[in-house]
Parts: C-alpha cells; sequence; structure tokens
C-alpha cells in the first residue's frame, strides 16, 4: 500500500474546489440553522438554483461572466423568497419538509425531459465555464503541481470563502446579528422588544440562500458540467454532517468541517482501497468500498449528533436547540 | 445508555463484517450474449410480423462512407451487423427477402438514416402490416383506470404515512428513516425468496423483520435518546443519519440493481368498467383490510385508546397509569411491519426492487402526513389518499410523467399556505 500516495490525495482534498463549495454551502447552512435556528434541508436545491441559473443564463441567454453570476444570485435570492412565505411562521419540523420537497421540486424540474433543450435533462450542461478561465491572469506553467486551470479556481473558490467567512463574522457581531441569535433563542422574547422577526428570518434565508447559489457555482465550475443527480437530498445531509462536524454557530466551523470530511472521505477510500488491493481486505470489493465510506458517514453524522453536538469548535451554549 | 447506543453500532460493524461475503454470492451477474461481430459497436433489431411472429432470413444492409455491412436475420428475427465507428448509417432492409404476404407498415422508412448517441448499440424497430396502432383510450375511461390506481398508490403510502404519523404523535420525532424500512420489507421479501423459501413465508418472515426493526430502533437508540432528553431537532437529524447508514447498508448487501419479486409480471384484468393489473387490485383490497384493522383497534380496544391517549398527551397518560414506553414500544413495531408492508406493495406497484426505493416516496408519505395534519392517524389516511390519487391523475391532465411528484409536494407547499395545521389537524400543533 502507498501511504504516500494515500497522504498527498487526501491533502489534495484539503483545498479542493469540492472542498470550497462544500464549505460555502455549509456556511450558508451555518447562517440558518447555526445562527438563526431555520431547519433549511433544501440548501441543495440553492445550490442546484445558483448553478442552474449561471449555466442556463451563460448557454441560453449568451450573457457575460458577471451577468450570469448576479442572476444566479438573483434567483436564489426569489428562491428563498418563494420559500420563506409559507413556511417561515411555522415550526421547525415544516419548514424542514417544506425545504427539502422545494429542493426536490428544482431538482424535477431541471430534470424532466420537457424542458431538455433548456436544462439538458438528466445529461446536464456543460461547456459554460469559457468566460471564467478567460479570465485567468495566471500564464500556463506547473502551480505546486497543478496547470493554470486548476490554480485558478482553487484560488477563486478559496477567496470566495475567506471573503464569505470575513462577511457572515462581521454580520454576526453586529446588532443585526444580535436580534438573529436571539430569534434562535426565543422568539417571542424578541417579538416582545418590538423586533419583526418574520423579516429578520427572510433576511437571514436569504443570506444563507446566496451563499449556497455561490457553492453552486464553485461546485459546477471546475467539473464543466451541471448534472441534477449531484443536487438529491443527500447532498444536504452531507453539508449538515460538515456544519456539524465544525461547529454550528460559528464561522471557521463549516469551513473545516468540510475539510476534515473530505480528508476522511479521501484516506477511508485510499486505505480501503489499497487493503483490497493488497489483498489483506476480501470480504469488500471496490464498489461496496465506497458504500462503506456512506455507511460510515450516516453513523458519523448519528454519533455527532448524539454525543457532540457542538463540532469540534462550537460552544454548547450556542447550540440552535437546547 | 451510551453503552446502548455502543452494541447497537458494534452489533452493526459485527453484521457488517460476518455477513458480507455472501453479497458477492448472491448478486447474479447477466451473461452477455455472444456476438457475431467482432466491431465493438452494432446496430441490431428484431423483426417481428404484424402477429408478433418472428421473420426470419430477411437481409439487412448498413452503409456508411466506404464500409457496407449486411446480415440476415436468426430464426428468432433477430439481426445484429457490426460496425466500425459510431455514427450515422443508412439501413436498409431488402424488402424481397420478406416472407411472402408480409409488408414493411406505411410510413415506414426504408432505407433510412440513424445515428448512434453515445452508447455502442444502436436498436432499430421496422414496423411490418398494420404498423404500431396508437390507442386511442377514452378519456373517462383513462381517468377512471388512474383514478383506481391512484388509490391502490394512496393506500399503500398511506400504511407508511399511519405508521410515521403514530410515531410523531406518540414521540414527537420526523422520523426521516422511514423512507428505509419501507425499502427493507420489500428487500427482505426478494431476500428470502431467493433462499428458496416461499413465497408466503417471505412475506411473513419480512413483516416480522420490519417490526423487529422498529423494536431494535427504539430499544437500541430512540428510547436511550428520549430517556436522556434529547431535543425534537437533533433527533430529527440523528434519524437522518440512520436513515444514510442504513440505505448504503441495503446497498452494501443488494447491489445498485432493479431486482424484481416474483409474480411482479401481470396483465391487466378487466373487473367492472375499470382495468386493473391483479397485483393493484390485491394491493388495494390489502391495504383496505389492514388499515380497517388498524382502525378498529385504535378506536375499540384498550390498546387502542392507551395509544391515543399517550399521542394526545404524554404526560397526562402516564399519570393515569399508562405504560407509556411500551405504548410506545409497540407504537415502533406497528410502525414498522406497517411500513415494510407498505413496501412489499410498492416494490409491485414501481415494479422492482432497489435500495433507494423507499426515500423515493419519503416525501410523499410527508407530503400525505402534513396533508392530512401531521399527528393524526385519520389526517395521514386522507393525506396519503389524495397525494396517491393526485399523483395519478396531474398525468392524465397533460402533467409530463416525470414531473408527477412535483404536483404533489407542491400542493403540500401550498396547503400549508393556507391551512398550516392540514386538513384534520389542530390549531395547536403548529407554530
Amino acid at each position: 500500500m502507498d501511504f504516500g500516495f494515500i497522504l498527498s490525495s487526501a491533502a489534495g482534498e484539503l483545498l479542493s474546489p469540492t472542498t470550497a463549495a462544500y464549505a460555502l454551502a455549509a456556511l450558508g447552512l451555518a447562517v440558518h440553522f447555526g445562527y438563526s435556528g431555520l431547519l433549511n434541508f433544501g440548501q441543495a436545491g440553492f445550490m442546484a438554483v445558483g448553478a442552474y441559473g449561471f449555466a442556463i443564463s451563460t448557454l441560453t441567454f449568451h450573457v457575460p461572466f458577471f451577468v450570469g453570476l448576479l442572476i444566479a444570485v438573483v434567483c436564489s435570492a426569489i428562491f428563498a423568497l418563494l420559500l420563506g412565505i409559507p413556511t417561515l411562521r411555522l415550526r421547525a419540523d415544516y419548514l424542514a419538509i417544506v425545504t427539502i420537497a422545494a429542493a426536490e421540486i428544482v431538482r424535477y424540474i431541471v430534470t424532466t425531459n420537457q424542458l431538455t433543450s433548456v436544462t439538458g435533462s438528466a445529461n446536464g450542461l456543460a461547456a459554460f465555464e469559457g468566460d471564467f478561465y478567460a479570465m485567468n491572469p495566471f500564464p500556463e506553467g506547473s502551480y505546486f503541481g497543478m496547470n493554470n486551470r486548476d490554480f485558478f479556481i482553487r484560488v477563486v473558490g478559496w477567496a470566495l470563502v475567506i471573503v464569505c467567512c470575513l462577511l457572515v463574522w462581521l454580520l454576526m457581531r453586529s446588532p443585526w446579528g444580535r436580534v438573529l441569535k436571539g430569534i434562535r433563542e426565543d422568539e417571542n422574547a424578541v417579538r416582545s422588544l418590538g423586533k419583526n422577526v418574520y423579516s429578520y428570518k427572510m433576511q437571514a434565508l436569504v443570506i444563507g440562500g446566496v451563499l449556497g447559489a455561490l457553492a453552486g457555482m464553485v461546485f459546477t465550475l471546475p467539473r464543466g458540467a451541471v448534472q441534477p443527480a449531484n443536487y438529491g437530498t443527500e447532498l444536504t445531509f452531507f453539508l449538515y454532517t460538515c456544519l456539524l462536524l465544525g461547529g454550528l454557530g460559528t464561522v471557521l466551523g463549516p469551513v473545516v468541517g468540510a475539510m476534515i470530511f473530505w480528508v476522511v472521505l479521501s484516506l477511508t477510500q485510499g486505505v480501503l482501497y489499497g487493503l483490497i488491493e493488497s489483498g489483506a481486505v476480501t470480504w469488500l470489493n471496490t464498489v461496496q468500498a465506497g458504500q462503506l465510506r456512506y455507511i460510515l458517514v450516516g453513523i458519523a453524522l448519528m454519533l455527532l449528533m448524539i454525543f457532540r453536538p457542538q463540532g469540534v469548535f462550537g460552544n454548547k451554549k450556542e447550540l440552535a436547540f437546547a | 445508555m451510551l453503552k446502548a447506543v455502543g452494541a447497537l453500532f458494534a452489533a452493526v460493524a459485527a453484521l457488517l463484517l460476518v455477513v458480507a461475503p455472501a453479497s458477492q454470492a448472491a448478486t447474479p451477474s447477466p451473461t452477455p450474449s455472444p456476438s457475431s461481430t467482432s466491431f465493438q459497436n452494432s446496430i441490431s433489431g428484431f423483426l417481428r410480423g404484424d402477429d408478433r411472429a418472428p421473420l426470419a432470413g430477411v437481409s439487412i444492409t448498413a452503409k456508411s462512407g466506404d464500409f457496407t455491412g449486411t446480415t440476415k436475420s436468426g430464426p428468432n428475427g433477430s439481426w445484429t451487423i457490426g460496425v466500425p465507428t459510431q455514427g450515422t448509417y443508412e439501413v436498409e432492409l431488402d424488402v424481397k427477402t420478406l416472407p411472402q404476404g408480409i409488408k414493411l407498415a406505411e410510413g415506414q422508412e426504408n432505407p433510412r438514416k440513424v445515428s448512434f448517441s453515445q452508447t455502442s448499440n444502436l436498436s432499430v424497430i421496422f414496423a411490418f402490416g398494420k404498423g404500431i396502432v396508437v390507442q386511442q383510450q377514452d378519456f373517462g375511461q383513462n381517468l377512471l383506470n388512474r383514478l383506481v390506481a391512484g388509490l391502490s398508490f394512496g393506500l399503500l403510502l398511506a400504511l407508511a404515512s399511519v405508521g410515521l404519523s403514530l410515531i410523531f404523535g406518540t414521540t414527537g420525532l420526523t422520523n426521516f428513516a422511514h423512507g428505509e424500512m419501507v425499502t427493507l420489507g420489500a428487500v427482505l421479501v426478494f431476500g428470502f425468496n431467493a433462499m428458496n423459501l416461499p413465497f408466503w413465508l417471505s412475506i411473513i418472515l419480512a413483516l416480522l423483520g420490519g417490526g423487529l426493526f422498529g423494536y431494535v430502533q427504539d430499544a437500541g437508540l430512540w428510547k436511550p435518546l428520549r430517556r436522556r432528553g434529547t431535543g425534537l431537532v437533533p433527533m430529527m437529524i440523528v434519524s437522518i443519519g440512520l436513515a444514510l447508514a442504513v440505505r448504503y447498508v441495503i446497498q452494501f448487501y443488494f447491489g445498485g440493481a432493479t431486482q424484481q419479486l416474483p409474480f411482479a409480471q401481470s396483465a391487466e384484468i378487466q373487473v367492472g368498467p375499470v382495468s386493473i393489473s391483479p397485483n393493484n387490485l390485491w394491493s388495494l383490497l390489502i391495504s383496505v383490510v389492514v388499515i380497517a384493522v388498524l382502525g378498529v383497534v385504535l378506536l375499540k380496544t384498550r390498546l387502542g385508546k392507551a395509544t391515543r391517549a399517550v399521542a394526545d398527551n404524554p404526560a397526562l397518560a402516564a399519570a393515569s397509569g399508562i405504560d407509556v414506553d411500551s405504548v410506545i414500544r409497540i407504537v415502533w413495531v406497528t410502525g414498522g411491519m406497517l411500513a415494510s408492508l407498505g413496501g412489499i406493495l410498492w416494490a409491485y406497484y414501481r415494479p422492482g426492487v432497489t435500495f433507494d426505493m423507499g426515500s423515493q416516496i419519503l416525501l410523499l408519505i410527508f407530503a400525505g402526513v402534513t396533508l392530512g395534519g401531521l399527528g393524526t392517524v385519520w389526517g395521514a389516511l386522507f393525506g396519503s389518499i389524495i397525494v396517491g390519487i393526485f399523483v395519478e391523475l396531474t398525468t392524465v391532465f397533460g402533467l409530463a410523467a416525470d414531473l408527477k411528484y412535483v404536483g404533489a409536494l407542491f400542493i403540500m407547499i401550498v396547503v400549508l399556505l393556507f391551512r398550516p395545521q392540514g386538513i384534520l389537524g389542530r390549531r395547536e400543533r403548529v407554530g
């Protein structure tokens, strides 16, 4: 078994664009769930809206990159408003069911054959990343063993993560953020102080949703393709695992959580495949090894929630639930 | 309590280690059919006459550029031409070699241009005689058929959602792992059947297995968590973790393929004005009987009264001498069995067994429960029937078949907008 290779590919996951996308989306969930107590189970839907909003406006309407970006962000904000209107007055579990249903509706709509000319149905869309790479300031060559395209997307993805973390941090220590945390702790107390709870929750939903849409774009750009199968409910659950790993009511928690999530997934895959190839493990095949990893994700989510709900960095007093 | 949870995980891990080798042997792999060509890509088809009889010895040619391939259809009417590259070919059927009295159907292009789309095999269909007759179905007839099919679907959803609703009512848990309880029923029937047990025994064992799963879940996980005073939202997230773990454990053993239960294929029969497949009819009857029995138990027996009392107010029920924990235990076992039965019926309705079949309808189950009102048994029944009928009827009124679940989810969101407590729910359950 080649431990050097296993370790280096796990270390590669640490800063991969997918990890950046997970970190951004989980940061959005931290705004929703960690800071405001909104149980959004539809973050995959927000990511899909972002990715498809960008891809469709680029491919169908031929808009420049930044206009496509703006359209995607606006679409996700509208999606958040549409979701928020019926559900923000309801109890947490209703919000959970409605958001998960809305995310699935988005996935069914982009999968349907009726809209193949726009969404590409199950095959998805591709070749929309040209404008993005055309802006690449790095000349061709090798950067830490990556080509200039891979390096560019990593720089952009992680710069976005840092900027968003900073924004969320500033927001949450502002008076606005304190009201939001107050709503999480006791909605009625905040209401009795004359704050419009509904409007604050709506703003939080929109901000977290926009972060989800940005994550959708970071997720889809390095792949050069967007496919509906990537945006199922399981994506949301993986994001919750990242969030809970790092810590709910923290800014850095989701980022570190996403890193841990991907490094551990990569390590277990490397070790399992290595053991299978070397013949030490005969009761598994490589397909089953892939499934075993997701079994471990599920068990990890349960154990985290039961034994350390505040995550690695979290503070137990800051939990969104008692 | 920590010990109990730890023991549960240890048991799961031990099970994984012990039974894993069997899974490779159990998954049958289809044997590749012998190919008559040395090329990787092929154009193929079946020639069948109007009466479905195979047409043998008919000559077919495929041309593209300077490549020409010719073949004759075999005794079963099948033909294959190997081609060097995927591209556009001109396929021609030599009409002179057709048997006496057989003619190509009207409008069948010959020769015709065909092109590959990303697969290595391209099938070409030639229709003969009258060709493909599009059956014009009467709209009213179609509506009635879909209505009955929808009722059958709704009732099987109700089996699962009544259990979910009972669990929610007595413990407050929104159980995202309920979809996996549905899958388990169908997978167990398939597994027991593959072990050559009689069909009826497989079903009984699968139902018992579903009940056992409910029992183990409650005893090993949910009861300790309740004892610990874990909140409802953390419990919901734990149920998501459980759902992921169980779904992939099932895939680990069962594989990713779609399998069929015995008797899954059946021709439609005519019952009065409705044409329905016998499986759907059985499913309808079984669901009605089971739900009726459940209703009688809930309304008439002491156990039913105790269950309703716990659902109404657990503290008060405990104070009046009801053993709340044992009632909840019974609810979990019943919920597991009902979900398994729902899963078996769902495997016949689709038809097919897959590892994610339960999570595919989980949201429809939730939609049924929320539509009717969380925590009410009759609401769950009523809501599920509405969802089932709605899903089937939207296709009659022109919604594409791949969007039929969207209608049901959408109607749920709309109902929540105007009547958040659901149709039969009580105001106090909201907000």
